[in-house]
């Protein structure tokens, strides 16, 4: 039997995430220069119809139980695992997101194989497999090559176009059985919905975001003032709503929002790949930042090596001075 | 209740990172260490539930340079015992260090059984798995990360808040004792006084720890090939000047693109 890829498919509200689509698009490119075939694994309850979206892969494997309705991760890595001691795959790409935080590592632990996080590209090269991973919040890059199998992949967002992993071919698909315990340790009790904003940010077409090198809550009224002149809106990165500066609504990245504005203004922003899954596709980004390493300057169209708390009082006279 | 929280040192990314002359390291002599920002909330998480449930706190961290500092500032928040654990080292290699910590944590007399273990959700050189899945596994416990609150803990079982994403959150049941992944604490990390880490410093004493079997910190199935600073497909178009010429820069930008 030819050795297999496989791509560990994540819901969200019932609908594949993009993320996954990403996998299945680098996953393919894998499949195909090691001569592999490419296996997407649905975990889930009652979603058979969705592997019908799954076409970029030669076959879909639909692990169907009650339990993994429920995104816990112990439950979905413990399917994981049984299959994969079933059938052997050569790799496993697995997104890594909030949802599946822990599930690439358990499943690791559970086939006593290697598992990375933070991969950012896979390539197989002679017979083995070498990945790319974002180290140190984004300032290194670690090439690693796997010398047991399987390996275990946990895929950073944008590895491939989501789109290059769409495809409308019809996969064949098969029904697989797992055993779960009856008795989860870990049961979802409810979704909690999002804090509603006062505004719609993915909406705006200006956003001046703070980060961390706006120092204290006093200066955020530095940042709102220049946000009013530019006729734009304020948010932040992590750092800032963790201090309770800013409200969970107001946080772009992984946990919170994914925005694309006209301009994205990136204030004391390090450009953690956490912060810039959320605004990346921003139309013209300019970031300001202390540090001349610092990531965000890897994604900004402008930079300014400048502490943002000198530059914004001048930028805001200005912006108000060519507004009349 | 009884709380244990595993914490870590690792690099200080504000700082430079330099490689070192084998192009697969980092040069960690040039290196400033810090505690990792999680492993922060986690401690945090951790005071604020014994300030709730009452209980005492025990801070576990592998030896690093500096992990005095760590572990004297975490007395003067609140901890009770203050643990430094010897044989391990910190850096690539997770997977190792997460099973170390975990054999030393049974090893030791009076550390387990505890209800809760907190640490960070991530770290910033997690390269070949995550702490707190992997202590969990090694010992037996449920585990579940992205935790930003603890709301509720009563017979045998904690209520935690996950982030998921595009601000959803979940509300999570899981059977005591477990592990937790924090990744932030309900309120932000306290802060403590100089004066006060100096005051611990006097009257507390670092209790020391032997891990059973010292693992070195090496990656067990991945062979690091180089490290080396991002590929990027582009770079900013840098802009300089005093405050005010940037500024009118930058608005001669805006205005060319119909952005002011």
């Amino acid at each position: 039997m030819a050795a297999s890829i496989w791509v560990v498919v994540e819901q969200w509200q019932g609908q594949i995430t993009d993320i996954s689509f990403e996998a299945l698009a680098l996953g393919r490119e894998v499949a195909d220069t090691s001569k592999a075939t490419l296996e997407a694994v649905l975990p889930g309850h009652q979603c058979a119809a969705l592997a019908e979206q799954l076409g970029c892969a030669d076959s879909v494997l639909c692990a169907d139980h009650p339990a993994l309705a429920e995104p816990v991760p112990e439950t979905h890595a413990a399917a994981l695992a049984e299959l994969a001691r079933q059938r052997q795959p050569r790799a496993i790409l697995i997104p890594v997101t909030n949802t599946a935080m822990g599930v690439s590592t358990l499943l690791g632990a559970l086939l006593d194989a290697p598992a990375v996080n933070f991969a950012i590209d896979l390539k197989a090269t002679d017979g083995t497999l070498e990945a790319r991973c974002v180290l140190y919040g984004g300032k290194v890059e670690t090439r690693v090559r796997f010398s047991k199998q399987p390996a275990i992949i946990g895929l950073w967002p944008g590895a491939r176009p989501a789109d290059q992993g769409r495809s409308d071919r019809k996969p064949a698909v098969e029904q697989v059985q797992v055993s779960l315990p009856s008795e989860a340790r870990v049961r979802l009790k409810r979704y909690i919905e999002p804090e509603a904003g006062e505004v719609d940010l993915t909406r705006e077409d200006i956003l001046v975001a703070v980060g961390r090198g706006i120092q204290s809550k006093d200066n955020m009224e530095l940042a709102e003032e220049l946000a009013r002149a530019l006729g734009g809106e304020l948010c932040g990165s992590r750092p800032v709503v963790d201090q309770g500066w800013l409200p969970l609504s107001r946080q772009i990245g992984k946990s919170g929002l994914t925005v694309k504005p006209k301009l994205y203004l990136a204030l004391g922003i390090s450009g953690a790949p956490e912060h810039v899954e959320g605004m990346k596709n921003s139309g013209l980004i300019v970031a300001v930042n202390t540090d001349p390493q610092a990531p965000i300057f890897n994604v900004a169209h402008y930079g300014v090596v400048a502490d943002a708390l000198e530059l914004v009082p001048a930028l805001t006279e200005a912006v108000r001075a060519r507004k009349g | 209740m009884n709380l244990l929280v595993l914490m870590r040192m690792v690099p200080d990314v504000v700082e430079e990172l330099e490689i070192a002359p084998d192009g697969k390291s980092l040069d960690r002599e040039a290196l400033r260490l810090i505690a990792s920002e999680s492993d922060d909330h986690a401690l945090e998480e951790a005071l604020l539930l014994k300030e709730r449930y009452g209980g005492k706190v025990t801070v576990v961290v592998p030896d690093a340079p500096e992990v005095g500092d760590l572990l004297y500032t975490a007395a003067a928040k609140g901890a009770d015992r203050v643990i430094r654990l010897r044989g391990i080292k910190t850096g690539l290699g997770v997977a190792a260090l997460a099973r170390s910590c975990a054999a030393a944590l049974q090893a030791t007399p009076g550390l387990l059984p505890v209800n809760l273990i907190l640490t960070g959700t991530q770290a910033i050189e997690d390269l070949d798995g995550l702490v707190a899945p992997l202590v969990a596994h090694h010992l037996g416990l449920p585990y579940i990360g992205v935790v930003t609150a603890v709301t509720e803990i009563a017979d045998g079982k904690a209520s935690v808040v996950k982030e998921f994403q595009a601000g959803y959150r979940g509300e999570f049941q899981i059977a005591l004792p477990a592990v937790l992944g924090v990744q932030s604490a309900e309120k932000p990390p306290r802060y403590v006084p100089v004066a006060k880490v100096r005051a611990a410093m006097k009257s507390v004493k670092i209790e020391e720890c032997e891990v059973p079997q010292p693992t070195p910190a090496a990656l067990e199935g991945i062979e690091v090939l180089a490290m080396s600073k991002p590929e990027v497909a582009g770079r900013a178009a840098m802009l300089e000047g005093s405050p005010e010429e940037v500024a009118g820069k930058l608005c001669d930008l805006l205005a060319e693109r119909g952005l002011l």
